[in-house]
């Protein structure tokens, strides 16, 4: 059992500006489910990747099955009988489970020029097969009208028919419902017992703990720790994952908290979001943590009218409003700076004073002519003020880099009067320098009234932002910390679904 | 025309900050280069056709092309709308003699007053594009080709069954007016394309709706979130593209003195064709209306040239499609140079 199936040494891999795998050493043994964690920019995905043969590694060996490897291609792992399930299925929708389990593989009868596919033995093995796993799955439907958990499942059935000696899961269970999560975890043992090694990568510790032999902790690129699973408490792997400390690159200003400006009720949207209740005041910034697919940005969809709601009611300063379009959230005064700048935030073709002017675009008209004029000024006074670097507003946002065009989608809030501003990972995909400038404006709205609240998933840029911090897990809020008593601990504990003491809510 | 203002930054010395700055003036540039390459393609083309027919610079024949133009160009306007919003409207053709052969059974067989049978054809226009708007809306047909491709055949149906498929003829003079009338040498028809075009260019510069429709085109979900009704927008869209078909119906009506069930078969694909000589892009949110206008009258000229100069007319329609297989093709090598120069 415990003869190295898989051994990395000193694997080094530096990306522009990044070393995002710096020597890391790890063993995974025969036959053992290996557990694989770390916080997002840890290295895991480029770990994996390297195994799978998307990335060639700058430094370092890697020994398979006692052989060394050289080059590594996508074909080769393959070959070699590494297979790796990413939370993005490879599937065909519109062929059968048969069909997609014997992708690539098809049996034949006859031979050479003559050989057609032989589809009696094709779904005879396939049934054969999921009988073995115990899943029960008609192989002859259509793979897109499955559920996200049975597709999974078949793509582990064509891993194990391809005769995969390894088989890694990339958060698996990220979009999986809980009992979902329990099939996999069956079929997990299942293939485990079959002598499949798996590496199973996962934020969610309390799963790790269960169905992991060993677990390796990687933090900024770097090997921590390799731990039997019983020898490793929640907290230790938590403590492993984080251990860093937080340099002060958030140039965070208190204000005074005000009265209420957002008031959300009982916020449920079937299947997605259950029970969002919470308050936002002015003059502070709420911090919402979570893991990817905790139901962050679908609470912020759901509050500015993106997506429909199924319960809930919401108040904006004090007063209940209807809030069913984009349109009536903005005529409240919220405005949401989505995740996606590029496809849901900017119209990429156009000028910087198309985007700012945008929103509010009946504001710049007299007897309903646009006054160009006034479009410019506000724009170029915006532009100003927001330090966008562009060298006039006729600029296609397009050609902009991230910062500035955070920034333009900034001031065309700014530019819709709004007094709640929602902000979908504001920092993602933007430099260092242009990351302070957008915290110190959010500073300055807070201190200029307004209501922010930041939904973000790097653990340092809540805690060094946000006045009060709100934490979800699989659609619920799990946890509610202020600043002085939030640490990436109790985050991380309410953020996997396991409640900390003291730090439930009712 | 264009203020070149200042480094709105602090003009820190960041890279970021120059590259832009550099690419800017180019980006500016290349809208315009191909509204000057269009207006430049007409030109060579008149003045080609001039060296090859003495006929074709003429008062006369200027003023007939620019007849002939009448009834494509406001066509096209309408379809530049739909293709702006990056949809397209199949049913203009059918659409157009659809609402004049209704016009000509309320106003020749019925005997409507000619005003409010011209009101009745603009009417139907404008309902049928609803229906292809709310098709797209509120039906949630994945794409406009559908729904006005099944417009297309119904409208022509209907068509052709009012009067079991024969035409209608001999309108009062007030039909007649749009036309078949001169204002001096000019036709009626040509100063009408004028107007609306004017309008076009004020509603979508200078009113919000009509950069709602450019946004919208741009980039749909982000419109959307930025509070534009985008459903009532692709609605309105539809319902000018029925108007301006109607609108150029009453002119084709006007000019023979009678409405065909047949009418306008060939217009769905020539008024697709001066959009896109015209520039805009199939993908949505980029275009000028005052490009199309050059590209439908490219058309008119290509047409009455090669009639002046006794080309068969199935050659004709070779050379429309070769033209607009050309146009877009230069304009492709044009992107591709330019994009390399930025390399």
């Amino acid at each position: 059992m415990s003869d190295v199936l898989l051994s990395l040494k000193g694997v080094t891999k530096r990306f522009p500006g990044v070393l995002a795998l710096d020597a890391v050493d790890m063993e995974v043994r025969s036959g053992e489910v290996h557990g694989l964690t770390g916080e997002n920019g840890a290295g895991k995905s480029t770990l994996i990747k390297i195994l799978a043969g998307a990335y060639t590694p700058d430094q370092g060996e890697l020994e398979f099955d006692g052989r060394k490897l050289g080059h590594m291609t996508p074909l080769k792992a393959m070959d070699l009988g590494i297979a790796c399930i990413y939370q993005e299925l490879n599937l065909i929708p519109h062929l059968s489970v048969m069909e997609n389990i014997f992708l690539g593989r098809e049996l034949y009868r006859g031979s050479g020029r003559f050989r057609i596919l032989d589809r009696k033995r094709m779904f005879r093995e396939a049934e054969e097969l999921l009988r073995n796993l115990e899943i029960s799955l008609d192989v002859s439907s259509r793979t897109g009208n499955l559920g996200i958990g049975h597709q999974q499942m078949v793509e582990i059935c064509k891993a194990v028919h391809s005769n995969a000696k390894l088989i890694i899961m990339d958060e698996p269970t990220s979009s999986l419902s809980e009992h979902e999560a329990q099939d996999l975890f069956r079929i997990i043992a299942q293939i485990k017992a079959r002598g499949v090694t798996v590496i199973f990568i996962s934020h969610r510790l309390d799963e790790v703990k269960r169905i992991c032999d060993r677990v390796t902790v990687l933090r900024d690129g770097r090997h921590v720790a390799t731990k039997d699973i019983a020898d490793a408490p929640v907290d230790e792997i938590i403590r492993l994952m984080v251990g860093r400390e937080i340099t002060n690159k958030y140039p965070k200003i208190k204000s005074v908290r005000g009265e209420e400006a957002l008031g959300v009720e009982g916020l449920e949207r079937r299947g997605v979001l259950h029970d969002i209740s919470f308050q936002a005041y002015t003059g502070e910034i709420l911090g919402i943590a979570g893991l990817v697919g905790a139901g962050r940005t679908e609470t912020a969809r759901a509050i500015t009218g993106a997506d429909p709601i199924d319960a809930g009611r919401i108040r904006v300063m004090g007063k209940e409003v209807r809030i069913r379009s984009p349109r009536d959230s903005i005529e409240a005064g919220i405005a949401f700076l989505t995740e996606d700048r590029k496809s849901q935030g900017l119209i990429l073709i156009d000028s910087i004073a198309f985007n700012a002017s945008i929103v509010k675009l009946e504001g710049y008209t007299r007897l309903g002519v646009l006054q160009l004029k006034d479009i410019r000024k506000a724009s170029e006074k915006m532009a100003e003020e927001l330090r966008i670097r562009a060298p006039s507003v006729d600029t296609v946002v397009g050609q902009l880099s991230g910062g500035n065009q955070q920034k333009v989608v900034i001031a065309k809030w700014l530019l819709s009067k709004a007094k709640i501003f929602i902000f979908d990972e504001p920092t993602r995909g933007i430099d260092v320098g242009a990351k302070v400038e957008v915290y110190n404006l959010m500073n300055q709205l807070v201190a200029g009234g307004a209501s922010v609240i930041i939904i973000c998933s790097e653990m340092d840029e809540v805690l060094g932002m946000a006045d009060r911090i709100l934490v979800m897990h699989e659609g619920r809020i799990t946890g509610e910390f202020s600043q002085a008593e939030a640490t990436q601990e109790k985050i991380l504990y309410a953020a996997s679904g396991i409640v900390a003491q003291g730090a439930a809510r009712p | 025309m264009l203020h070149e203002k200042p480094d709105s930054g602090p003009a820190p010395a960041v890279n970021a900050a120059s590259r832009p700055a550099a690419a800017q003036p180019k980006a500016k540039s290349r809208k315009n280069l191909y509204s000057v390459g269009v207006i430049l393609s007409l030109f060579i083309l008149c003045i080609v056709m001039t060296i090859l027919s003495k006929r074709f610079f003429t008062v006369d024949n200027l003023m007939n092309v620019a007849s002939q133009a009448s009834v494509s160009a406001i066509i096209s306007a309408g379809m530049f709308l739909a293709i702006l919003t990056g949809g397209i409207d199949l049913s203009v053709g059918s659409v157009l003699s659809l609402s004049t052969m209704v016009m000509g059974v309320v106003c020749v067989n019925l005997g409507f007053n000619p005003y409010l049978s011209m009101l009745i054809c603009l009417a139907m226009g404008t309902f049928l594009g609803m229906l292809n708007g709310l098709m797209l809306t509120k039906m949630r047909l994945p794409h406009p080709f559908i729904s006005t491709l099944g417009m297309q055949k119904m409208a022509r149906g209907i068509a052709l069954v009012i009067t079991a498929a024969a035409p209608i003829s001999i309108f009062p003079a007030p039909v007649q007016f749009l036309g078949n009338n001169f204002i001096g040498p000019v036709p009626v028809s040509f100063v009408l394309v004028a107007v609306l075009y004017s309008c076009m260019y004020f509603f979508l510069t200078r009113t919000a709706p009509g950069r709602h429709i450019y946004a919208v085109g741009g980039n749909r979900e982000a419109s959307r979130l930025s509070g534009i009704k985008v459903e009532s927008t692709l609605n309105m869209v539809y319902m000018i593209s029925g108007f301006t078909a109607a609108l150029a119906g009453i002119v084709l009506v006007g000019r023979v003195n009678a409405a065909y069930p047949l009418a306008g078969l060939d217009y769905d694909t020539d008024a697709i064709a001066a959009v896109i000589i015209g520039g805009a892009s199939f993908f949505g949110g980029v275009g000028s209306i005052g490009n199309t206008i050059i590209g439908a009258l490219i058309i008119a000229v290509l047409r009455n040239g090669l009639n002046l100069l006794n080309v068969d007319s199935n050659y004709q329609t070779f050379a429309i499609g070769a033209v607009i297989i050309v146009a877009v093709y230069i304009d492709v090598v044009r992107q591709k140079v330019m994009s390399f120069g930025r390399k």
